[in-house]
């Protein structure tokens, strides 16, 4: 059978009816849908998305405070605020990344240093469209080049910025500090809020003790950006607030001449003004450029410079403890008159050689090579002074218990950093017998005494501290700490709270006079034979025009074996002595007083006193002309 | 009547369109013109009698899939896409866009000679005349295209009686095979409906644009920003915001309310076409015309409930009003053979 197909026009246009108002019942449902959504995106929700739309558009950048400038004493600028330019990729506008930065590295040179770090950067948690830096300091040709060929880098630019620049590079860096590249240790201490839009932080000396004020407040600007980050209109802006200005103690021109003075040596200087602990001079050289840590350099740059064997990032003024060798022998000699175990008229004689009753070791005087008939005779602590008589301190030494000679020492500083603004100072070491009990496990020795007595064994400071105890000297007893900020352009969070230091206690007014002019004796008595001049005088005495007192040291950095004779060109470099001089100047009312250490320099007199002079003559002498 | 309400929507849409563009002069004279083209294209299509179309229905069929073939093998490749096809020296066209109307006449065409509702073996012809454009479409690819001029297609097959029972087996078959054909999407497919769900884990990828698009539409509330004042559209935060996302342009400038005024206008101008189509005195008409409105709506939807994060991002322009000539034209065409069946009811 088959079954015939008929079209039945009035079936089909009411099936047509139905199916089309059952469809049109889904076009309302649908619809419904769509009006629904609408209403809970746009009412039910408008908050959140008005608020995110919002976020959008406007973004609040942190404006980085410009950082307060550091002057010298006389007004010269000693740390500067200078305008950067550096290269920045908007990545989200370039297309080939590597291939941007072959193209860009053929107008400036980039490292892979820098292309590590900005890798780093990349992955950084970070807004769209936000430029990361790739290289700083570009300089003037290469920003010129950019700007020429604009249209091949689309996505790159060109953003200024301050940054710290120290117009002296090397010469301060031990001086001020510097600010270095804020880190990710950085981030977790630092304030986030106030550090917003800073890229740089004081890390070392004044730059760090003075961080908060110099730093000043970040500002705001309410921008309304578009998608890729273009600023099209500010909205509102609260201006940073610069760090406060701040003025050292510091003298650039007696900076640049203690540089001078050391020359090629490795040492540092240390120059006070014993009346206010001043600091007139802070060298420690080799130095280092701390501008190439702002504007960043190569990885061989930084290699050279941390992996030096002469240490340029170290700075020995604060951070070089040393033995003080004899130029500790004023400190003793005091100790030994404060306790009556000698008296000025007590005189010794010296044989060149000295020995603990009951002991076999032989101590020995310094001019055992050089006089090798032995000692100097008949000494007094005044020449033991000028003449620098081991012999001599080491039997006072020997006679005085050790809390005296230490109990006393201690008032000069040993030990302390007593400075009232020098971050990070080292603060040395004066053994006693309960740090030797516990550090070393042995008891204290007579023979520890004695080594004490010539500023040796384990005792140790650091050239700042020398140049407190010439400060103190020059004081005749009075003490001051040592500072560096002489005056600010408004009262400091950091200002100085702490309590003055008491005067050492003990020596009358006339040990203090004493002590001095025998301090000057070693720079002014001369024309008396070997055994007669004072040890520096030969050096620094002959033709000098101010009187000015001192005393030198000699510091062993190993160990000379019972018997066996010291010869300085036998010794590796690193092994020769130090030298020392501590000095103040004028004698009768001194306005600096300083410590000159000189690494591996050998003797006292002939090499650190040398440096004293030149430093103290560049200080003194204009002002002497001027009166 | 329709044309009314056609003017209307489309003066709307240049009203909004002239915010979306930034008011840049070119652009926005450039779409008056297209938009005047467009009429020009439905006057012609509602003078021509349908008698007409019935006779060219198959060949207009015929030659655009032929025109798809040839897309595959010498088409231009836009965007990793290859929907073009070049004249040489004159301009170059999608016959995709042409497929929107000739697949739904080539069924109205299959099933108008033939008992209704129809038998299977009808259903399998007609959904066989739709599968292979459709086919060749998502093989360029380009999904959401296909997916609607399929769904043109089905359209018409629904209208002409397609026992309900026999679509719920279907859905119950996709539903069903719906992990397998997971495994046959591009990439990009995949990633678009995974960001669906979750626009927030790739922000500045696949994400954004829905991210952006809702927030500038929830940031409208009910009175909207004001016209030119919005802030997702201007500061380029909201991707596409001339042709594909212009309803988040409307949501935010003109608010909830600005919205609701186009979706009674859409609603209006589908009741109406509705109404013509059920009124069209001959199946090929009815079938046509139902199927046509029905697909106009299918865009809306789609387009909306796109941009308003309800499903995955895909190519659908809103119709008149988004910027783009090509769409306008076939959808004025569309319309103006609606008109045509109107008017010439005698035959």
């Amino acid at each position: 059978m088959v079954k015939l197909a008929l079209k039945d026009p009035i079936r089909e246009k009411q099936m047509f009816f139905n199916r089309a108002a059952i469809l049109f019942v889904g076009v309302l449902v649908l619809i419904g849908v769509l009006v629904l959504r609408m209403v809970q995106l746009q009412v039910w929700e408008f908050q959140t998305y008005q608020t995110r739309s919002d976020h959008n558009r406007i973004q609040v950048q942190p404006l980085a405070p410009p950082r307060g400038l550091i002057f010298d004493r006389h007004g010269e600028v000693i740390a500067d605020n200078r305008v950067s330019s550096s290269l920045a990729f908007v990545t989200e506008r370039i297309d080939d990344l590597a291939r941007m930065m072959q193209k860009v590295s053929v107008i400036v040179g980039i490292t892979p240093a820098e292309i590590t770090e900005f890798e780093k950067r990349l992955f950084r948690k970070r807004r769209p469209y936000e430029p990361i830096v790739l290289r700083d300091a570009l300089n003037e040709e290469e920003i010129a080049l950019l700007a020429v060929n604009r249209h091949e880098f689309v996505g790159v630019e060109v953003i200024a910025e301050q940054i710290r620049y120290y117009p002296f590079g090397d010469l301060l860096a031990h001086a001020i500090g510097s600010v270095r590249r804020v880190n990710e240790a950085d981030l977790a201490t630092l304030d986030q809020v106030r550090y917003s839009g800073t890229r740089f932080v004081g890390k070392l000396g004044v730059e760090r003790f003075y961080e908060r004020s110099l730093h000043g407040e970040v500002g705001y600007q309410q921008v309304e950006t578009d998608a890729h980050g273009r600023i099209r209109q500010v909205l509102d802006i609260q201006p940073p607030i610069a760090g406060h200005n701040i003025t050292l103690h510091l003298d650039n021109r007696l900076q640049i001449a203690a540089s001078a003075a050391l020359g090629q040596s490795r040492g540092a200087v240390v120059a006070l003004d014993p009346r206010s602990g001043g600091v007139l001079a802070m060298v420690s050289q080799p130095a280092y450029d701390p501008n190439l840590f702002i504007t960043g350099m190569s990885g061989n740059e930084f290699g050279e410079i941390s992996g030096s064997k002469y240490k340029p990032l170290f700075n020995r003024a604060i951070n070089g403890q040393y033995a003080p060798g004899s130029t500790f022998k004023p400190v003793v000699g005091l100790a030994a008159v404060v306790n009556e175990v000698t008296s000025w008229d007590e005189v010794i004689h010296d044989t060149g050689a000295f020995r603990l009753p009951g002991q076999k070791r032989l101590y020995r005087d310094w001019s055992w090579r050089t006089n090798n008939s032995g000692g100097q005779g008949k000494v007094d602590l005044y020449r033991a002074i000028y003449r620098s008589s081991n012999v001599f301190f080491y039997d006072i030494a020997s006679r005085m218990k050790a809390e005296q000679l230490i109990d006393f020492s201690r008032q000069f500083g040993f030990g302390r950093n007593l400075a009232v603004d020098v971050a990070g100072a080292s603060v040395g070491l004066l053994p006693d017998p309960i740090w030797k009990k516990g550090y070393k496990g042995e008891i204290w020795y007579p023979g520890d005494n004695v080594n004490m007595g010539i500023g040796q064994g384990d005792l140790l400071v650091t050239p700042l501290q020398m140049a407190m105890v010439a400060a103190t000297l020059a004081n005749r007893g009075k003490m001051v700490r040592p500072r560096m900020l002489l005056a600010s352009d408004s009262m400091l969070i950091e200002a100085d709270t702490r309590s003055s230091l008491p005067n050492i206690s003990g020596p009358s007014t006339e040990d203090w006079e004493n002590m001095v002019s025998a301090m000057e004796a070693v720079v002014h008595r001369g024309n008396k034979g070997f055994r007669g001049n004072g040890t520096a005088w030969a050096y620094i005495g002959r033709d000098i025009s101010y009187r000015m007192a001192g005393k030198s040291g000699t510091a062993q950095v190993v160990e000379i074996k019972q018997g066996q004779e010291y010869k300085e060109e036998d010794l590796e470099e690193f092994n020769r002595k130090h030298a020392w001089f501590i000095a103040f100047a004028p004698v009768e009312k001194p306005v600096i007083a300083l410590a000159v250490l000189v690494e591996n320099g050998g003797g006292g007199s002939a090499v650190a006193a040398p440096v004293a002079r030149e430093v103290i003559d560049a200080y003194l002498l204009p002002r002497l002309a001027v009166r | 009547m329709l044309l009314l309400l056609l003017g209307l929507i489309v003066f709307y849409g240049l009203v909004v369109l002239f915010s979306a563009v930034d008011q840049n002069q070119s652009l926005f004279q450039a779409q008056l013109l297209r938009l005047g083209l467009a009429f020009i294209g439905l006057f012609i299509a509602a003078q021509l009698p349908p008698r007409l179309y019935v006779r060219w229905a198959p060949f207009i069929y015929l030659a655009g899939v032929l025109l798809l073939v040839l897309v595959l093998l010498i088409g231009v490749t836009v965007k990793g896409s290859q929907r073009w096809l070049e004249i040489p020296g004159l301009t170059r066209f999608q016959p995709s866009e042409l497929m929107k109307i000739a697949v739904p006449l080539a069924v109205a065409w299959y099933f108008h000679e033939r008992p209704l509702p129809p038998s299977f073996k009808d259903v399998c012809v007609a959904l066989g005349i739709v599968a292979v454009p459709a086919g060749l479409i998502i093989m360029q690819p380009d999904l959401g295209t296909g997916i609607l001029v399929a769904g043109a297609g089905f359209a018409v097959v629904v209208l002409a009686g397609l026992p309900w029972r026999w679509m719920a087996y279907v859905a119950l078959g996709f539903a069903a095979a719906a992990p397998g054909l997971w495994y046959t999407l591009q990439d990009y497919q995949r990633q678009r409906i995974l960001t669906l769900f979750d626009p927030e884990s790739d922000p500045l990828g696949a994400g954004w644009n829905i991210m952006q698009s809702t927030t500038a539409i929830g940031s409208g509330g009910i009175w909207g920003k004001g016209l030119l004042e919005g802030t997702q559209s201007h500061l380029d935060f909201l991707p596409e915001a001339q042709t594909d996302f212009i309803i988040a342009v409307i949501a935010e400038e003109l608010g909830l309310v600005g919205v609701l005024i186009l979706l009674v206008l859409y609603l209006l101008i589908i009741s109406r076409g509705l109404f013509l189509a059920v009124s069209a005195e001959s199946t090929f008409g009815r079938l046509l015309s139902g199927a046509l409105i029905l697909t106009f709506f299918v865009y809306v939807f789609v387009n909306i409930a796109m941009v308003s994060g309800l499903l995955p991002v895909v190519g659908v322009p809103l119709p008149l009003v988004s910027y783009g000539g090509t769409s306008a034209i076939t959808l004025m065409a569309g319309f103006g053979l609606i008109m045509a069946i109107r008017t010439h009811k005698a035959w």
